[in-house]
């Protein structure tokens, strides 16, 4: 059996976290691969529904990494997304979705060995959780009753 | 409440109002909302331990808004719904007339929304120690039977909207679960769609909730819904020092300080 790989979504701001992963390539240094990253405008942009989305269509962990308070680019988006995300975990934590697998983080663009850094413990994180089968089970619903 | 039929007749006779929105005698034992338009409509109005309804989701409906002026009978959870309606803009002093009612079921006048929220200072919202319980102890499962636990108790649910049809502050014209283009939540009984809209359901309430458990009381599957948006209030308590609408306050989520304290952002 092959070794389990985990897939991991990124959900990262344009001025901030974009331009330090585009760091961390360009210094060339090595990071998991499992990440796909995905550029938004800004954190405040990052609706609680697309994160829900990666998990429903088998994300097994999820990093939202943008500029550091009071470097938005917007002035205040990071700060509402801050009050967002301090508000969906408690009510994620609540329903029993666990919070380890989404990973928050301020990366600047200079950043670029810190965004890898986030990267490689994330998915080390994730690979000792295992692949998500609780939401696989919930999300596949259908599909499974389907095939008996 | 005879008393309360009088102020209400009187309110419609000398046409400060066009309708009274109150409650009266239902099927059963059960009470439900009426609309008087005329004055003698209003010997039908009651108010006794039974009505629960919270009235205020009508001063944001269209179908209601086209009888015109609306009184509204107002115990405290409508009054609390109201005076968040009045945060968020939804509506003016102007635009109605308020028939507040006590605890001890005495009437009470209010001259403006900043009067309301004086004496809601002195009727805080508290969260009962029985949910408190209930909630410390859902808190402490490990968190796959956590998931488990809701997952069950979210399986009756036929996505009804009866929970959205019954918050006074779910006014939204169009809700994201009504959207097809993308479709963003499974609309059919099926557990992740089920997981997804009450999810985005307690998200959209975050730090606007007054706790008036009409969505719980609303349900025909009896699902404890009000245990998501009752742990939100504490969560809003304990990150963001205190719940409960406020005329000088923004919105939790429509707010923020630069020192805002959380643990989890590295």
């Amino acid at each position: 059996m092959t070794e389990f790989e985990p897939k991991i979504i990124a959900f990262v701001c344009n001025w901030c976290t974009y331009a330090g992963a585009d760091l961390t390539g360009t210094s060339r240094i090595k990071y998991a691969q499992n990440v796909k990253i995905i550029r938004f405008p800004c954190t405040g942009r990052i609706d609680f529904m697309l994160l829900l989305k990666s998990f429903g269509e088998g994300a097994d962990g999820i990093i939202v990494s943008g500029c550091h308070p009071n470097d938005c680019h917007y002035t205040s988006g990071n700060f509402h997304a801050r009050r967002r995300w301090i508000m969906f975990r408690g009510l994620l934590d609540m329903l029993g979705i666990d919070v380890r697998r989404i990973q928050y983080s301020w990366v600047s663009a200079a950043e670029g060995s810190k965004w890898a850094d986030i990267v490689n413990s994330t998915v080390n994180t994730i690979r000792e959780l295992g692949p998500y089968t609780e939401y696989e089970k919930v999300a596949g619903y259908l599909e499974k009753e389907a095939n008996q | 409440m005879s008393e309360l039929v009088k102020k209400a007749a009187a309110l419609l006779e000398s046409k400060l109002v066009q309708v009274v929105i109150g409650y009266g005698k239902g099927t059963g034992n059960r009470t439900r909302a009426i609309f008087a338009t005329q004055v003698a409509e209003c010997e039908n109005l009651i108010f006794d331990s039974r009505c629960v309804q919270n009235l205020a989701v009508y001063l944001t409906k269209l179908e209601i808004k086209k009888l015109g002026k609306p009184a509204i009978v107002a115990p405290v959870p409508v009054l609390r719904s109201i005076l968040q309606l009045a945060v968020e803009n939804q509506i003016a002093e102007s635009d109605l007339v308020i028939l507040g009612i006590t605890p001890e079921s005495e009437l009470i006048d209010f001259e403006s929304f900043a009067s309301i929220e004086t004496f809601l200072s002195t009727h805080k919202i508290e969260i009962e120690e029985k949910y408190t319980k209930t909630i410390d102890a859902i808190k402490a499962m490990p968190v796959a039977e956590r998931f488990a636990y809701w997952v069950k108790e979210l399986e009756p649910c036929f996505k009804c909207y009866a929970c959205r049809g019954a918050c006074p502050l779910c006014y939204c014209t169009r809700c994201t679960v009504d959207d097809n283009q993308p479709q963003w939540i499974s609309v059919a009984s099926h557990p992740l769609g089920n997981l997804e809209w009450h999810i985005m359901r307690a998200m959209h309430l975050a730090g606007r909730c007054t706790d008036c458990e009409a969505c719980y009381n609303a349900c025909p599957m009896g699902i404890p819904i009000h245990l998501l948006t009752k742990s939100m209030l504490q969560d809003v308590a304990d990150n963001f020092g205190s719940y409960g609408p406020s005329l000088d306050k923004q919105n939790t989520l429509s707010s923020f300080k630069p020192d805002d304290k959380e643990s989890f952002i590295r």
